[in-house]
């Protein structure tokens, strides 16, 4: 009995457990590669533009990367697989949604232009 | 000692001399007799030094306090040891007091920070070689940033009246050539009323726009020379400032006509506003015209919470103006155009067809060749050589003339409708801070705002560049000339953390809070300037922009990476500060400064930063490291 648990346990859990090493691995990518130095470290942007949340779908994602003709050097396929890509972007979709500003006491005192 | 035919090796050495043989007499030790000193001229009137001097470098102080100079910075240097005793004990450290520094280069920048706070210059000593080496990147900023900074460097000429080794080593023929590229004037006099009327007339030039750096020699036997050696008459020169020059009237009249008559007018403006009067001259202008205002952040040019202000939306504006009115903009071709730095450069105009640019520049009126901060050539359609603030009240008065009803009513509406887009913006900047609000480390937007959280309800000026990737200029209220001085001008690292001591000293008993964004690569380049404001007890709140690398360089290298194919991941080798990373919180205690961090949680920085508000508000300077986002 106790046996069975368990398998059914590893079996309900088993694509969650790749999501979640999909989105780890994503995150490593997304530092490795050097996303982070213009995207900061959770994709909200800074030299370069923001990337979560509310994440591009992949196709214009993607295509972005590999044929930017803007300020942000391209990647290729050599130096940037398919997968990898993928991994990054899986990882840019569980960026935390902004905060409401409304309840954010410091933001509604700042740029008031008082 | 062999003497000299002008007797100038006896003269440096007079006073010591007078000293030991005072000295030796009272002890009943006998000396040998010594040459006479030479006899001053029987016509010399002395009478511009004070009735107490003695020596040349107490003349030399006589002419820096006719300057009204308040601080002298430095790093100590025996070939300016004449000049240094003559300001602590004839001068009495006062007016100038003596700054004492860790660096030439803090020196420099301290004096840079200073002079873009008050409008007026420091004096900053060193040794004519390795002193001056030192300064000579500060000096580049001073110079790139057109900010007037006074340097008097000890040399001596005479070789037979050089100490055996170190002063050969500290002496040059000719020790302002090195930096000669990139001050507007130098001197080497060779005698004590020389060097006055060359330090007056340096401060004169140093404040005449196009501002910059100058340089004056202060011999050492000159230093050291007893008064009574002094050959012909040493009176103090009179300063008089010139008045800054002015755009021809009629460039001017031209330009108020195209600016009254356009539709869709903009201004830009660099290192415009160099005093409070810059500012509101601007606003005046403005609200004449109902025009927008982007105010580029060379200078405080315009505040901006005003609703003509658009920074936020000045890209846009920019490529729908059919007048485009650029004032003191160091980078003409770059406001206007796209450079796109990738595979293939690119280059794409910003402005629209048959669009008119109008430009004021001081800069038309003097360059030099060999460095390049001119920047590409621009094509402005109405270039004029004039200072832009000293324009202003004349383009101001025009554009009056030349608005008839019908464009009152146009500018009426023009402004109403910037308003609209201002309260726009202001949400769409709150919007996009309130992105990675809470992630760790700190996003800017974050600490911008926690800063702001705290200082709001005081009188503050940030005397650093804004680091934190622009938000405290987006998240702050910047409505006073002194809240904001610019950057470093010349990119020179180094500048941020000296020139913000400089400028804390300049605001020290205004009751301000001179506040510092430190950038964590900028503060190990010169990390003394930290117990420089300890000591001098020059209140300044520090706070760390540490993002434990030079994110910029790192992007650098990234790009070259990914333009030749090749391994991206290997860009943090040579770019990153990390293994270890550094304790700046103490490295700053070591020095006596209070300090806390580094501070990861965004919950915890508030209450740190108004920890350390409380020390600074006590007369001291603090610092508080926060490890944040790349930018």
């Amino acid at each position: 009995m106790r046996m069975f648990v368990i398998a059914a346990a590893l079996l309900v859990s088993a694509p969650a457990f790749a999501a979640d090493n999909t989105v780890t691995e994503g995150k490593r990518l997304y530092n490795f590669k050097g996303c982070y130095q213009c995207h900061g470290y959770v994709g909200q942007g800074g030299a370069g533009v923001r990337l979560a949340p509310d994440v591009k779908p992949y196709e214009v994602f993607s295509d972005f990367v590999r044929h930017t003709t803007g300020a942000m050097p391209s990647y290729s396929e050599k130096i940037l697989a398919e997968d990898e890509l993928k991994k990054i972007y899986a990882f840019l979709q569980t960026m935390p949604k902004a905060v409401d500003v409304a309840k954010t006491p410091l933001l509604m005192n700042a740029a008031t232009g008082k | 000692m062999d003497q000299d035919q002008n007797g100038s090796a006896l003269n440096r050495r007079n006073l010591l001399k007078g000293a030991s043989l005072a000295g030796a007499a009272a002890l009943g030790t006998q000396v040998a007799a010594e040459p006479p000193a030479a006899k001053p001229a029987a016509t010399a009137k002395t009478d511009g030094a004070g009735p107490n001097a003695i020596a040349g470098g107490d003349y030399m102080v006589d002419v820096l306090k006719s300057l009204k100079l308040d601080y002298i910075v430095a790093n100590p240097g025996s070939s300016f040891r004449g000049l240094h005793e003559s300001l602590l004990n004839y001068g009495g450290n006062r007016a100038p007091e003596f700054i004492t520094c860790m660096h030439e280069e803090s020196s420099v920048a301290m004096a840079h920070g200073y002079a873009k706070t008050t409008g007026r210059p420091l004096c900053f000593l060193a040794h004519s070689t390795v002193g001056l080496q030192h300064a000579s990147m500060a000096l580049y900023n001073a110079w790139c940033d057109r900010v007037p900074v006074i340097g008097v460097l000890g040399n001596i000429m005479n070789a037979a009246a050089r100490r055996p080794g170190i002063e050969w080593y500290h002496t040059a023929q000719d020790p302002c050539a090195m930096v000669r590229d990139y001050t507007k004037w130098d001197d080497q006099p060779n005698s004590l009323q020389h060097f006055g009327e060359s330090l007056v007339r340096a401060y004169k030039i140093a404040m005449t726009p196009p501002m910059g750096p100058t340089i004056v020699v202060a011999d050492g036997e000159l230093q050291e020379m007893h008064m009574k050696d002094v050959k012909g008459d040493l009176h103090l020169p009179r300063l008089a400032l010139p008045q800054p020059p002015q755009a021809e009237d009629s460039a001017l009249r031209d330009a108020a006509k195209l600016l009254a008559k356009a539709e869709r007018p903009i201004i830009y403006a660099d290192r415009m506003a160099r005093t409070p009067e810059g500012m509101t001259l601007l606003v005046q202008l403005a609200e004449t015209l109902g025009c927008p205002v982007v105010d580029m952040g060379g200078r405080m040019n315009f505040p901006n919470n005003h609703p003509l202000s658009q920074n936020e939306r000045g890209g846009q504006l920019l490529r729908q103006a059919d007048v485009i009115l650029a004032l003191e903009v160091a980078d003409l071709w770059g406001m206007t155009h796209e450079f796109i730095d990738n595979e293939e450069q690119t280059v794409q105009s910003k402005i629209r067809a048959g669009a008119k640019i109008i430009s004021i520049s001081s800069t038309e009126l003097y360059l030099k060749s060999n460095y390049q901060d001119f920047q590409r050539y621009a094509e402005p359609d109405y270039p004029m050589a004039g200072d832009a603030q000293a324009s202003l009240p004349s383009l101001i008065e025009f554009c009056k003339r030349e608005i008839d009803d019908g464009a009152r009513g146009r500018i009426s509406k023009r402004a109403e409708d910037h308003a609209a887009a201002k309260a726009k913006a202001y949400e769409a900047t709150r919007n996009n801070a309130a992105v990675a609000w809470n992630a760790s480390p700190v996003s800017t937007a974050r600490l911008a705002a926690e800063i702001w959280s705290v200082i709001k309800d005081e009188d503050w000026a940030l005397v650093s560049n804004d680091a934190l990737s622009g938000w405290a200029r987006r998240l702050w209220t910047f409505n006073r000339h002194y809240r904001y001085i610019g950057g470093a001008g010349g990119g020179g690292v180094g500048y941020c953390l000296p020139a913000s001591v400089g400028a804390a000293l300049a605001h020290r008993g205004t009751g301000r809070i001179a506040i510092n964004l430190q950038a964590d690569g900028d503060m190990m380049y010169a990390p003394g300037a930290l117990w420089t404001a300890v000591h001098h007890k020059v209140p300044l709140l520090t706070i760390m922009h540490n993002n434990r690398a030079y994110h910029q360089e790192i992007m650098h290298v990234l790009r070259m990476a990914n333009r030749r194919d090749r391994d991206p991941s290997t860009s943090h080798i040579g770019t990153t500060i990390d293994n270890p990373y550094i304790d700046y919180a103490t490295l700053a205690k070591s020095m006596g400064m209070y300090a806390e961090g580094p501070i990861s949680d965004p919950a915890q920085v508030g209450k740190a930063i108004r920890r350390a508000l409380e020390v600074v508000k006590q007369g001291s300077p603090a610092l508080v490291d926060i490890v944040t986002q790349p930018r």
